[in-house]
């Protein structure tokens, strides 16, 4: 049997996937990131550090929360709610940005920078390095800057500079084009931040690793509740790192369903979406070899999505192995569907959840009620949807009432 | 003797460096790319560097960006700059031609077919910016086996315990980064240059060529006594960029080398 959570390998390759692909100028720092990084995992007083800020700062551990009128909605399974979204700055992003800018501390870099798509991830770059009193740089496309206004206001509020990224579409992609460009001007005093379970080895293992807090409390609450594993994990997926961070600690329990989702945008087959792994195609991109949106000529493809933060062609190299290994079930959700789970969760637990996250409401919403009472299923509430108000009012035409 | 051999062969013999230019293949468009492609040997350009265009250059500055979006927005692909490099090649034999780009439309084309197609048309090295010597296997090991020099990038942050692993395995000339940055940026000090061709030289025997930053006449004659390669690449593309039509781009792109070319010509005289 796979030992799914011994990976990557010492070359940070998950299966075929992730690695180092990077320009030689990054390499050398790539390779000092990786090694301060296994230092610091081994040393009790970064632990402990870590585990002091994720409780008095972040607010861990975040509730497991029985969605008890959502499972009597849906009728079949039982369904709990991981409550990432109580975290503070609202969203999982901050478990991995906590975890990074105390290494980067330890590291002695004084300048970070960040890309962001939907501004959650900036935002907790933001407040992280404000925290810490270090210089922050964020880099955000200009599409996103525009449907994610109060994110981009919050960063300033925060200390940061947001640079604004024409390129491209102007969304995450070309974020962290420019991000990158920064790094290698820049390769003496700046930590590059990496928001998801992406990027060049150790990115992906180390941000996972930051993020598995999530799995290993939701074992223990769901073994407190009911005595017992779940069933089945659904979480959404654009880098997929609240999704690693759940999935991780379950990888090698093989009774435990796991699913991710995707975004499918207008749906997949219409090829305006951001489904990396159910549309794309094995490639190398961003220091990672992962699934991508690419044309016939190997040229990435704008993803498409609602949500800005699931608006990105790749995929965290992790997942592009546990999809072709099987180990987890990926699926996709349109924009249509993931705006019904929003308001449905809005109106039977009062909880607004992010875009991104109403793409595995809807999921459940389309599984649960075939499942078995006994059925624990337990979904990632990645992240609040206050951010998201300007898109839903504009999708919805501004009622905000059920049509 | 391979192109690349050859031509750092006979520089060294005429006591001068190797004038190395970067333009993007597609830009602005075929058939003006196809123009300055074959007017750069007579405009003074001893070697080629064709870029592979690609949506996502992470390496590079806004020159070589703009230049990568024109050549796809035109319809250019990975099969055109081969196609191109076998045009070339029907009236030049001997300018060596090295594809430079990334790794992702190479992978997509299928490594194997790619290299072998490469060698082919007349390609005579490659320069892929994403794959470092960790994953040897999956490009340098296949491009050497099909008669292609694979060149490698060293950079002002690549140690000395880390050069022999960058060299190793790398053949037809070493290109050194001389400033850590992207394309178009920053200019390395001559101080900098002479201690890293020092360093460079070493550790190996390849003939060492110095790119980023270098933009005029004057800073490439100083660069051209010391070392054997000076890699011209935005200030060419620049030209591109300001053009009001694609035959100006051509005639202006041409001149521009030519002004360079009499830097580097005139520099060890």
């Amino acid at each position: 049997m796979t030992n799914y959570s011994a990976a990557p390998d010492e070359r940070g390759l998950f299966g075929i996937f992730g690695g180092r692909y990077v320009a030689e100028t990054l390499m050398p720092l790539i390779l000092e990131l990786g090694k301060a990084y296994e230092q610091a995992k081994e040393d009790p007083e970064f632990q402990k550090e870590l585990a002091y800020f994720q409780r008095d700062y972040v607010g861990r551990p975040s509730p497991l929360y029985f969605a008890e009128r959502l499972t009597e909605h849906l009728g079949g399974a039982k369904i709990y709610l991981k409550r990432e979204e109580l975290n503070h700055t609202g969203a999982h992003k901050i478990n991995n940005c906590i975890g990074q800018i105390l290494l980067a501390r330890r590291m002695g870099k004084k300048r970070i920078i960040a890309e962001t798509g939907a501004g959650m991830h900036g935002v907790a770059t933001a407040t992280v390095a404000a925290r810490f009193g270090l210089q922050c740089v964020v880099y955000m496309g200009t599409t996103d800057i525009e449907r994610q206004q109060a994110n981009v206001f919050r960063m300033k509020l925060l200390g940061a500079e947001v640079i604004p990224v024409k390129a491209g579409t102007g969304t995450l992609k070309d974020a962290m084009n420019e991000a990158l460009r920064d790094w290698v001007t820049n390769v003496d005093n700046t930590f590059y931040l990496i928001g998801t379970v992406a990027g060049p080895h150790p990115f992906p293992a180390m941000v996972r690793d930051f993020q598995s807090v999530i799995g290993r409390e939701t074992r223990a609450q769901l073994q407190e509740q009911e005595g017992r594993l779940p069933d089945s994990l659904v979480a959404c997926i654009g880098g997929g790192s609240n999704a690693m961070g759940l999935y991780h600690e379950f990888l090698d329990d093989p009774s435990v369903n796991i699913i991710g989702v995707e975004a499918a945008g207008l749906g997949v087959e219409t090829g305006k979406h951001a489904a990396s792994l159910l549309g794309g195609a094995p490639g190398v991109l961003h220091g990672n070899k992962t699934y991508l949106l690419q044309d016939e000529d190997g040229q990435i493809k704008d993803a498409h999505s609602i949500s800005a933060g699931l608006d990105y062609p790749g995929v965290g190299p992790e997942h592009a192995w546990l999809h072709d290994t099987g180990r987890v079930e990926y699926t996709a959700i349109t924009d249509d569907e993931a705006l019904e789970a929003f308001q449905l969760l809005c109106r039977l637990e009062g909880i607004i959840p992010a875009l991104e996250t109403s793409h595995a409401l809807a999921e459940v919403i389309k599984r649960a009620p075939s499942l078995a009472k006994d059925h624990l299923m337990v979904v990632n509430l990645s992240g609040r949807g206050d951010k998201d108000m300007q898109t839903v009012m504009h999708y919805l035409g501004a009622q905000g009432e059920q049509s | 003797m391979s192109r690349i051999e050859a031509c750092f062969a006979q520089l060294k013999q005429q006591n001068r460096a190797a004038l190395v230019t970067f333009v993007t293949s597609g830009d602005p468009n075929y058939s003006s790319a196809m123009q300055i492609f074959k007017g750069l040997p007579d405009a003074g350009a001893d070697v080629i560097e064709l870029g592979m265009p690609f949506t996502d250059p992470m390496a590079d500055g806004p020159a070589i960006q703009l230049a990568n979006q024109r050549a796809l927005k035109n319809g250019h692909t990975l099969r055109k700059t081969l196609q191109m490099v076998r045009e070339f090649r029907q009236d030049n034999q001997s300018t060596p031609v090295v594809l430079m780009g990334y790794f992702n439309p190479i992978h997509h084309y299928g490594v194997d077919n790619f290299v072998r197609d490469a060698h082919e048309v007349g390609v005579d090295g490659l320069i892929v910016v994403d794959v470092p010597p960790e994953h040897n296997e999956e490009l340098c090991e296949p491009a050497q086996a099909a008669g292609i020099d694979f060149i490698r990038l060293t950079t002002p942050t690549t140690d000395d315990q880390r050069l022999p692993k960058v060299l190793n395995n790398s053949s037809g000339f070493i290109y050194y980064v001389s400033v850590a940055g992207i394309t178009g940026g920053a200019t390395a000090s001559l101080e900098h240059v002479e201690e890293a061709v020092a360093r460079l030289r070493r550790h190996s025997d390849l003939p060492v060529c110095i790119g980023f930053g270098i933009r005029t006449p004057e800073h490439a004659a100083n660069v051209a006594r010391l070392a054997e390669g000076v890699v011209v690449g935005s200030a060419l593309v620049d030209k591109i960029n300001q053009a009001a039509t694609p035959e100006q781009a051509v005639a202006d792109v041409l001149a521009q080398c030519r002004e360079i070319s009499a830097g580097v010509r005139g520099a060890r005289v």
